[in-house]
């Protein structure tokens, strides 16, 4: 079986993350770029089915050149090989773009399953998966807490807001995956020096033969037009418990009529 | 003029759901409301008509038998159909929820629509459709236009609130087919259990939120105590709900719910920033917490250094006396 894992790298957030107002592009340059912590468990989801069966993984992203940083650490961690999209005629792109240029890099790859994050801690969208399952024309399992994987076929409990469901589908189909799965490993020290040797392709848009013009030219977009930073919280009283601040904390309650 | 369609939610038990008034208040700023309902087979006289005191002027009712059968895609179909019979939708509004926002994506790609997710506002500027959208939990605002496609919105819960023109719609029944599409069955299905009493944590006007230094499963009552001695949601940061003190529905943050509600209470919570990304646009903010340099305090308007066991109960039993 063939796996394809969609990677993403974003700004860590344990930094402040910033948005260029000119633009309303991410600020890239501001903090710190790491692989997303949703995409490290969708990895081990994947490893650990390739620890049973023996399938074949690979890491898929889009994204700058430094991008490359995290699909090495998907190597090490055990995919067997990387993908990278990278092109400057991406820079900016949208939920659409994003969609159609990994769908055409996964069918590039071929694939039996594609397995992504329920959403990215930057752009938070949750579309993504979604989006390339209806490019693919295969069905999409996606927010699964749990995910259980045969030969021919995907099931898991999928989350939603109103409860949860299990879910099916047959193979090819795109899985998308919760925090609340698995921790992801660490790689091994025999895991960095294997991950060397391991093919990482880079790939442009003319490779998966698309023209942004002619491909994109006729589909909707959305433009930011305004950024606006909200003002910083300023922090207000600060008392120390001596005996009677649970009976403080009910008067500022009252005070502020939420009682 | 154009109209803007609307994906009406309907739950097992065949109610509308309360997004349906947002979105089609949405709508009317818009174009020509038109309600899309994806449902099985039967009398939905009562839901027209329900959906026409909400303000709908057409209803577009997509009949199958699988509907309940099949992950978001018997939506997608819906909406497509709904798109290609009234020729001139400017817009689709579906509910920001994790199937509305795949409804919406997979619909996006199949109409090459433009696509702008959990938009807090939006309006009609020059014929162009205008979103406002706020990010990294609330300290950017950023407003986008919509172009060269028919605009794809998910509009966040309880965002947009104001009283429309009842109609009497027209009504337009469709049955769709759904045997060749590409989509996953659902086998089994649990509803939230939704009648704790407690507001809804999404909209709630206050939050009362419990992390790690709660200790345990047990005394996360004390959260709980205090959340019904004010009328609020509860609440509870990822390392609570890590330690299985609470369910993973209620965190509050980056990656569980954002909310902004008039007062949000945080007991034993440090103020990662993950945590702040989910309630720092809250009005007031509250913290108890036993470490005078905890983050937390830095963004409190009334902060307690003290341990919240000893603190919250001489709360309660205050708010108690208070009303009496
Ligand atoms: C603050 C902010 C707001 C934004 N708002 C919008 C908006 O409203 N509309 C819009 O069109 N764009 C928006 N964008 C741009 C958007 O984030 C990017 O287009 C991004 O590529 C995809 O969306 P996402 O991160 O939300 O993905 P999600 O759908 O949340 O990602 C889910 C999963 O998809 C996979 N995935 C996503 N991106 C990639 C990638 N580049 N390479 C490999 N796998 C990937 C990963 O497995 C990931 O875990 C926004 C960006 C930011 C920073
Ligand atoms: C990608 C990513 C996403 C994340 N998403 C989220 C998210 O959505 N939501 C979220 O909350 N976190 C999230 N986190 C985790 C976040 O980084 C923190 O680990 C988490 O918020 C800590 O929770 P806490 O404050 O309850 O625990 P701690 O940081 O351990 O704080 C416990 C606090 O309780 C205090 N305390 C202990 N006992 C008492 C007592 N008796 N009385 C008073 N105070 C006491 C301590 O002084 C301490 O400050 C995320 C992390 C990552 C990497």
């Amino acid at each position: 079986m063939k796996i394809i894992v969609l990677v993403k790298q974003v700004p860590d957030t344990w930094g402040e993350r910033s948005l260029d107002s000119a633009t309303g592009a991410l600020d890239r340059s501001a903090p710190d770029n790491i692989i997303d912590e949703i995409s490290d468990r969708s990895l081990e989801v994947a490893l650990r089915h390739k620890d049973e069966t023996g399938a074949e993984v690979i890491v898929l992203t889009m994204g700058p050149a430094s991008a490359a940083v995290a699909l090495r650490h998907c190597l090490a961690m055990g995919a067997d090989s990387a993908v990278h999209v990278l092109d400057d005629a991406l820079a900016g792109a949208d939920v659409t773009w994003t969609s159609s240029v990994l769908a055409a890099a996964i069918t590039h790859e071929g694939f039996d399953m594609v397995i992504a994050g329920n959403e990215s801690t930057d752009g938070r969208g949750g579309v993504i998966p979604a989006m390339v399952a209806e490019h693919l024309s295969v069905p999409h399992l996606t927010s699964l807490s749990e995910v259980h994987i045969a030969v021919d076929v995907v099931n898991g409990s999928r989350e939603t807001d109103y409860g949860t469901l299990t879910v099916t589908a047959r193979l090819p189909a795109i899985v998308s995956v919760t925090e609340q799965s698995p921790d992801a490993r660490f790689p091994s020290f025999k895991g960095l020096l294997k991950a060397k040797k391991k093919p990482l392709a880079t790939l442009s848009l003319s490779d998966l033969s698309i023209n942004p013009e002619t491909s994109f030219g006729s589909t909707g977009r959305s433009t930011i037009t305004t950024v606006t930073r909200r003002p910083a919280r300023t922090a207000g009283i600060k008392i120390v418990d001596s005996g009677n601040a649970g009976v403080e904390l009910a008067e500022f309650l009252a005070a502020g009529r939420f009682v | 003029m154009s109209t803007a369609l609307t994906l009406i939610e309907v739950s097992p038990s065949g109610e509308i759901r309360g997004s349906a008034k947002m979105l089609l208040a949405a709508a009317t700023r818009l174009g020509t409301p038109v309600a899309v309902l994806s449902t099985t087979p039967g009398d939905h006289s009562e839901h027209v008509k329900q959906l026409g005191d909400l303000g709908a002027h057409h209803v577009f009712i997509a009949e199958s038998t699988q509907t309940d059968s099949l992950l978001a895609t018997p939506a997608v179909e819906s909406l497509a159909a709904a798109f290609s019979h009234f020729e001139t939708s400017a817009a689709v509004l579906v509910t920001n929820s994790v199937e509305g926002r795949e409804i919406a994506g997979r619909l996006a790609v199949r109409i090459g629509g433009g696509l702008t997710i959990d938009a807090i506002d939006i309006t009609l500027v020059n014929d162009r459709v205008v979103a406002r959208n706020s990010v990294f939990g609330g300290a950017f605002d950023v407003e986008s236009s919509i172009h060269g496609g028919p605009a794809v919105i998910t509009l966040r819960q309880g965002s947009i609130d104001e009283e429309v023109t009842a109609h009497t719609p027209d009504l337009i029944t469709i049955t769709l087919s759904l045997t060749s599409v590409a989509a996953a069955t659902i086998t089994s299905r649990t509803e939230a259990p939704t009648d704790s009493g407690r507001p809804d944590l999404r909209g709630a006007a206050t939050v009362v939120s419990g992390g790690r230094g709660v200790g345990s499963k047990e005394d996360f009552l004390l959260v709980e105590q205090l959340a019904d001695a004010l009328g609020a949601a509860v609440g509870a940061s990822r390392a609570a709900v890590d330690a299985g003190y609470i369910t993973h529905s209620l965190q509050v943050g980056q990656t569980g719910t954002i909310v902004s509600p008039q007062l949000y209470i945080a007991l034993g919570i440090s103020g990662a920033i993950q945590h702040l990304a989910g309630m720092q646009t809250a009005k007031v903010i509250v913290a108890v917490n036993k470490d005078p340099d905890a983050p937390i305090f830095d963004f409190t308007d009334f902060g307690i250094v003290g341990d919240i066991f000893t603190v919250i109960p001489q709360t309660i039993e205050a708010l108690h006396r208070f009303r009496h």
